[in-house]
């Protein structure tokens, strides 16, 4: 009763098997039907999304955001669909078509993928793979191949460099995205992502905080969003990869962007703060639905507000930061996780105590690291640049010697 | 059924595809996706015979883990090295890069 | 012909075809593109035999990092993106020979081998070849020490692939 969604299944499958179907015929419809609604679903919740952050973004910044279209402004997204639906798609000349037009459908498609295997509840799984977590990484490496392939083809000097920028910071940042990743799993002792959720007793948010906060980080690093929006930063390089693309091309990229904060809240959600579970699920499974969406908006919530409040940083922090200083950190975490982890198990200790000694750990682990900077990085201070007044308008020197020549 | 034979005359197929490339490409960096290929034909080969042979013993898919290893090592070196010598010499054409030829 | 032969034929033939423009295209951007197909059709192959760990690996490796590293080294090298020119050497039709020879003798030993005829043994459903996979190469008695040393070698392959490439 508490699981209408495989209920409908299970009826449709009788159904058509009671219509003489092939059973593998059944499956395969099936599993194409789910396969639809969970795409179509994803990408309606975008619809939503784009008023969702502009009105966020107009609150944050002391402005009312989108209010003429409909009650609230509910029906600004529409409008904007309409706009980009209509507008001229233009190809640049010397342009390598195939590969022009396959990039924004492999950009929307790598972040579509990843929907196939997150549990929205605890029956309610596209598909409950062993390997779920690689899965997730290894969908998003078609991501970076989609912004290679749209800086390249555009026949532009800015689009290049753009998808140069966004490739040297997906690559990098994913090394400390997946050891961070790497901690639930560990917890967890799987990668599908349903054990992952199951697991959580308590959530692992308190068992590794600092494993979220890594994911976190990294994961905005790999949309490219403010701060780290290097690859599109306006002022630079026009827009990056995609500053040919017009009409739907373009609208493919923003919605594929858009999609993968969303991915990324419902990630965190997944990992770190327990997916669907909540109270009263075991009885009413549906439920878990519900927590999940609540979770992953929490989780899009906080990624954007960091996008809104945070400038962008430069391309030599962003690398440093990378490497000298989230890299290390995932791995010290992992390690101390792991070993703690067995050791707590052999001590067979409770499970309260077990995320206790879990969440301190994590803490020492961050006051050291915030020790250690502060030892290596020497104090800066901050230099005054002397300033000294300059008249705006100076007067014309004695004009002689120039007309002398 | 798919038979074991289908995987390996595939494999032996990419291989040669793959060796092919190696022989006949002028570009150092064509030459290493020749290798690539070539690779990966051997893992093909390497999974169907676990898959077809004794279930209980992985030892295909754990030498298929250290192909992918090997590979990944033998491209950032690969790469790498091709990199210097178009820093140096200014081509990566395989014929061109012949300083220690006689 | 059962769903998954046809599948089966499907990727072998897109395979194919991908690895021949791969070592064909005169554009070299192409070849790689080319390229990651192909890696990817080796992916699927991996699914059919059941080995999903190896398939999801092979697209975070090979199409994550191998490919995107050769198509930065291709723009690095940038003169080569505007060569139009022939891109193989002089042998290779000796090359393209040796191949089918190769192909055409690899396919004859197979025809005549006991291959065709080995049975597929069915995959017990308790049995987690990925659980059994990280605890062989993990495990003393199994392959802890080939597993080390990839992991020497990739270490000693990283510091090289920088000291290489080091601009001084």
């Amino acid at each position: 009763m508490g699981d209408p969604i495989n209920l409908i299944s299970r009826w449709f499958n009788d159904l058509l098997l009671g219509w003489g179907v092939a059973e593998n015929l059944v499956k395969v419809i099936s599993l194409a039907i789910g396969a639809t609604i969970v795409a179509t679903l994803s990408l309606a919740t975008v619809i939503a999304l784009i008023w969702v952050e502009r009105k966020i973004a107009g609150r944050l910044q002391d402005r009312p955001g989108p209010n003429r279209a409909g009650p609230y402004g509910l029906f600004q997204p529409f409008a904007d669909i309409i706009k980009i639906f209509t507008k001229e798609i233009t190809i640049p000349d010397g342009a390598d078509h195939v590969a022009f037009n396959i990039a924004p459908v492999l950009a929307l498609g790598s972040v579509l993928l990843i929907w196939a295997v997150i549990p929205f509840a605890a029956t309610v799984v596209g598909a409950n793979i062993n390997v779920g977590v690689l899965y997730i990484v290894a969908v998003g490496s078609f991501g970076v191949v989609a912004v290679l392939m749209a800086g390249w083809s555009s026949n532009n000097k800015f689009a290049l460099l753009g998808s140069f920028r966004a490739v040297a910071q997906m690559v990098s940042y994913e090394v400390p995205m997946v050891i961070a990743l790497l901690t639930p799993v560990l917890l967890a002792r799987s990668m599908g992502l349903n054990d992952i959720v199951a697991a959580q007793t308590p959530w692992f948010i308190i068992v590794a905080p600092l494993a979220a906060l890594i994911f976190l980080i990294t994961s905005m690093a790999e949309v490219g969003r403010a701060p780290f929006d290097l690859l599109e930063a306006e002022s630079e390089i026009v827009a990056g990869f995609h500053t040919e693309y017009s009409g739907m091309g373009f609208g493919a990229f923003y919605v594929s962007e858009f999609l993968h904060v969303w991915t990324i809240g419902a990630l965190i959600a997944t990992f770190f703060l327990g997916g669907w579970s909540g109270p009263g699920v075991e009885t009413l499974p549906v439920l878990g639905i519900l927590y999940f969406y609540l979770k992953t908006f929490i989780g899009y919530f906080v990624v954007t507000w960091i996008r809104l409040s945070l400038p962008r940083v430069r391309i030599d922090q962003l690398l440093a930061f990378n490497w000298k200083f989230l890299t290390p950190l995932s791995l010290a975490v992992l390690i101390v996780t792991a070993i703690l982890d067995k050791a707590l198990e052999l001590a067979a200790v409770e499970r309260w105590a077990y995320a206790l000694m879990m969440l301190a750990a994590n803490l020492i682990i961050g006051w050291a690291t915030v020790l250690i900077l502060k030892a290596i990085e020497p104090k800066r201070k901050r230099q005054r640049v002397e300033f000294t007044p300059r008249p705006i308008a100076v007067a014309p020197k004695s004009v002689d010697n120039v007309s002398s020549r | 059924m798919i038979s074991l034979s289908w995987y390996l005359i595939f494999a032996a197929a990419l291989f040669s595809i793959g060796l092919y490339g190696v022989l006949a490409r002028k570009n150092a960096i064509a030459i290493l996706m020749g290798i690539e290929l070539m690779l990966n034909a051997v893992n093909i080969n390497l999974v169907a015979f676990w898959r077809y042979g004794d279930l209980a013993r992985i030892a295909g898919q754990a030498f298929a883990v250290i192909v992918f290893a090997v590979a990944a090592a033998e491209v950032a070196v690969g790469l790498a090295l091709v990199i210097s010598i178009y820093r140096r010499r200014n081509t990566v054409a395989a014929e061109e890069i012949d300083l220690m030829k006689w | 012909m059962s769903g998954l032969e046809i599948f089966f034929l499907v990727v072998a033939v897109v395979t194919l075809v991908a690895a021949l423009l791969v070592v064909t295209t005169p554009n070299l951007v192409h070849a790689a593109l080319w390229l990651i197909l192909a890696l990817f059709g080796v992916a699927a192959t991996f699914v059919l035999l059941n080995a999903t760990f190896l398939a999801v690996v092979q697209v975070v490796v090979y199409i994550g990092a191998i490919a995107v590293l050769m198509i930065f080294a291709i723009m690095l090298t940038r003169r080569v993106m505007k060569d139009s020119g022939p891109q193989t050497n002089s042998n290779w039709v000796w090359a393209a020979l040796l191949g089918l020879a190769l192909f055409g003798g690899l396919t004859f030993v197979l025809l005549h081998s006991d291959a065709a005829g080995v049975s597929l043994p069915a995959l017990s459903a308790h049995a987690d070849p990925l659980a059994q996979l990280g605890q062989e190469l993990v495990s003393p008695n199994a392959y802890v020490i080939p597993f080390e040393l990839a992991s020497v070698l990739l270490l000693a392959a990283m510091i090289g692939a920088i000291v290489v490439a080091w601009k001084n």
